[in-house]
């Protein structure tokens, strides 16, 4: 291999693409532009000091202790930004997309949610009706989780305050006196709201002193904790979405490279090139190294403007960094040899391999993190290279993971990069007739 | 210092080139004549080593041309029919990139630049880039570009298609330089003055085959020896070897 040939190839598509300003300020603005943007959403997603809050209507028919109980005490969840409003006002505001979700309490729920505390399927439970936006079913499970805790917590604390313990103890009594279950069941239900009642009955007036305390309340608490590099290093989405963002601007990057190789195909400059006497690998070597540095610079500049602006940091190995960046760059350009190997014109070739590209990031994991998809698609996303160079950034970025965190990915990305090199060497139309 | 020796190259069942053979020597020109499709184009790219013949021989200075790195593709310069320029770049940058294809640099390659642009008349143009030139002063420079590397064997293309007769008389001259520095070349091209004017051997092909290889005077004594008003033209006498039906 000449050294003086190969290095005036690289120095060539070097000129080419700095000799182009626009090109050169579009391949470092956008994918910075978009990472900013995207990273400005998820990073709010992310950030615990200021949780993301669903908004969620109630509609309270009922206006009773438990209904109101339930209210506040979801008024109190950091999760949840909770608005009081009538069950048509509600309603619309799903329909408008403004809330995510509307819980209406139907009349005469508490009191019916305290009948069925003790009563399971013998009795008729009320029905607590959820209106949620259908476009976000993903949080409507959510509310409806952490309403769920706050009905328990009320219902209960309700039903086992001092000032109404007894009662619903003596109608639970009833009801279990007049339904058609076995004897040993009914026998042990009438003991233990027999001494439901007794237990009130002798310490009235020290649990009144505690009414909001109850006797009963959810079994445990919950501390939340965002596990990143360490502690007290909050999740920073600006580097998931830069990871994200460089890798897409990359293989389109490498499928300009492509569509080029075959625009100089078109206009007879392969010709020359082959008729000087440079063996077929070296042409082909002397384009995936340029490719490479270009590809490399790009996602270089962009996580160092993340590091400059957002405080990206590489929290992990740096080294891990570096491999999974090199690798990434290297599977690019031979991504792009690829498109020059397979197409046959620029333009068959641009429309085919942006859709390939677009796929790849989409499943890969470039726009959205893999597990909003379903499970099959999840496992079928190792087989794209995005997956790879997206879980390999994030593991050295803000996951803060050792060098072995970045071995796989590397070795992922290397792989792609000898097949996709494989390929172009056996399919390339190398014969200029 | 060129030999062709029965070449033949097949697409398929398409035979492009069959038993192709002919010559040429140092300080001359051969024009290699054709109707389109006939098959000099095929030609060309296989003593360029851009496509591998099936059968035959490319001899440069008597040693047969093998493989894409052989060391005599030194001695072949190649101008194609498609300016094989970046727009982007200089025309200096240009040279200097391919004249590194032939593994010149430093002074050798500062020095094959300054020469190979002066002979063209684009000296004062070097830096200036290539999408400002004219297409003449680009096709001048498509020429230099063959010449970096001083090759013995200079293979052209239809190097004068859309240029401006002043351009095309400017490449003539470079040619007629050429020419006299003892290079050998081969010309195709589809203008039969052309050939007429720089040519010292005529070779026509056609359907893949040379159907005549001979001087100017040859073929005039061989094709149209009996037309009344004196010599004809190399167009008359190509289409009286060609025939007159349209190829494509």
């Amino acid at each position: 291999m000449s050294a003086t040939a190969f290095l005036a190839m690289v120095r060539k598509d070097l000129q080419l693409f700095f000799s182009d300003r626009r090109s050169v300020i579009v391949s470092f603005a956008v994918p910075i532009f978009i990472g900013a943007f995207i990273g400005s959403l998820t990073n709010d997603m992310g950030n615990s000091s200021r949780p993301m809050r669903v908004k969620v209507a109630i509609a309270d028919l009922d206006n009773s202790d438990i209904s109101k109980a339930v209210i506040a005490s979801a008024q109190g969840d950091s999760n949840l930004t909770i608005t009081v409003a009538t069950a048509e006002e509600a309603r619309e505001q799903v329909r408008k997309g403004s809330i995510v979700a509307a819980v209406i309490i139907p009349k005469d729920f508490g009191e019916k949610a305290g009948n069925a505390f003790f009563r399971g399927a013998d009795v008729k439970k009320p029905e607590l009706a959820v209106l949620f936006d259908p476009s976000r079913a993903m949080e409507a499970g959510m509310v409806r989780g952490v309403l769920a805790q706050h009905v328990m917590q009320s219902v209960a604390q309700s039903v086992f305050s001092p000032g109404s313990a007894s009662n619903f103890a003596q109608r639970g009594l009833e009801q279990i006196e007049r339904s058609d279950m076995n004897p040993d069941q009914k026998r042990l239900l009438r003991d233990m709201l027999t001494s439901v009642q007794r237990f009130y009955n002798q310490n009235g007036s020290s649990a009144t002193q505690r009414p909001s305390a109850g006797l009963f309340s959810m079994p445990y608490t919950v501390h939340e904790e965002e596990v990143t590099s360490g502690q007290r290093i909050p999740y920073n989405g600006y580097a998931h979405a830069f990871a994200g963002m460089g890798i897409q601007f990359l293989l389109f990057a490498a499928l300009n490279l492509g569509i080029e190789m075959l625009l100089e195909r078109q206009r007879g400059m392969w010709k020359r090139l082959r008729s000087a006497p440079i063996s077929r690998y070296t042409l082909l070597a002397a384009r995936a190294t340029s490719a490479t540095i270009v590809s490399l610079m790009t996602l270089l500049v962009s996580f160092g403007f993340a590091m400059l602006v957002f405080k990206v940091r590489i929290q992990g190995s740096v080294l891990g960094f570096a491999l999974v960046a090199i690798s990434c760059s290297t599977m690019a350009a031979t991504f792009g040899l690829l498109v020059a190997a397979v197409g046959n014109t620029p333009g068959t070739a641009r429309g085919v391999s942006t859709l390939v590209v677009l796929v790849m990031v989409m499943v890969g994991g470039a726009w959205v993190p893999t597990f909003v998809f379903p499970e099959w698609m999840q496992r079928l996303t190792v087989v794209v290279p995005v997956r790879w160079a997206v879980d390999g950034l994030d593991a050295t970025t803000w996951r803060g993971l050792p060098l072995s965190s970045a071995i796989a990915p590397t070795l992922a990305l290397l792989g792609f990069t000898v097949l996709f090199g494989l390929i172009t060497v056996t399919r390339f139309r190398w014969e200029e007739a | 210092m060129l030999e062709v020796r029965s070449l033949r190259k097949a697409f398929g069942p398409l035979v492009a080139v069959d038993e192709v053979s002919f010559a040429v020597l140092p300080g001359k020109m051969t024009g290699l004549l054709g109707p389109n499709g006939a098959g000099k184009t095929t030609t060309v790219s296989m003593i360029a080593g851009l496509i591998a013949p099936d059968r035959g021989q490319v001899l440069i200075g008597g040693q047969v041309l093998s493989g894409d790195t052989d060391a005599k593709k030194r001695k072949i310069g190649l101008v194609p029919q498609d300016l094989a320029l970046y727009d982007e770049l200089t025309a200096r940058d240009n040279l200097r990139f391919f004249g590194a294809l032939y593994d010149l640099s430093g002074d050798a390659l500062e020095s094959a630049m300054a020469s190979a642009l002066k002979l063209v008349g684009l000296a004062d143009r070097a830096r200036d880039r290539v999408k400002t030139f004219s297409g003449g002063m680009k096709r001048r420079l498509n020429l230099a570009a063959g010449l970096l590397h001083d090759p013995d064997v200079l293979l052209l293309d239809e190097p004068t298609v859309g240029v401006d007769p002043q351009s095309r008389n400017a490449i003539f001259d470079n040619l007629e330089e050429l020419k006299r520095r003892g290079k050998a070349l081969l010309y195709t091209t589809h203008y039969m003055e052309e050939a007429e004017r720089l040519a010292d051997r005529i070779v026509v092909i056609d359907r893949g085959r040379v159907v005549a290889d001979d001087t100017l005077a040859g073929l005039h004594a061989t094709v149209a020896p009996n037309v009344p008003g004196g010599p004809v033209s190399l167009e008359t006498v190509f289409l009286t070897l060609t025939g007159r039906s349209l190829r494509d």
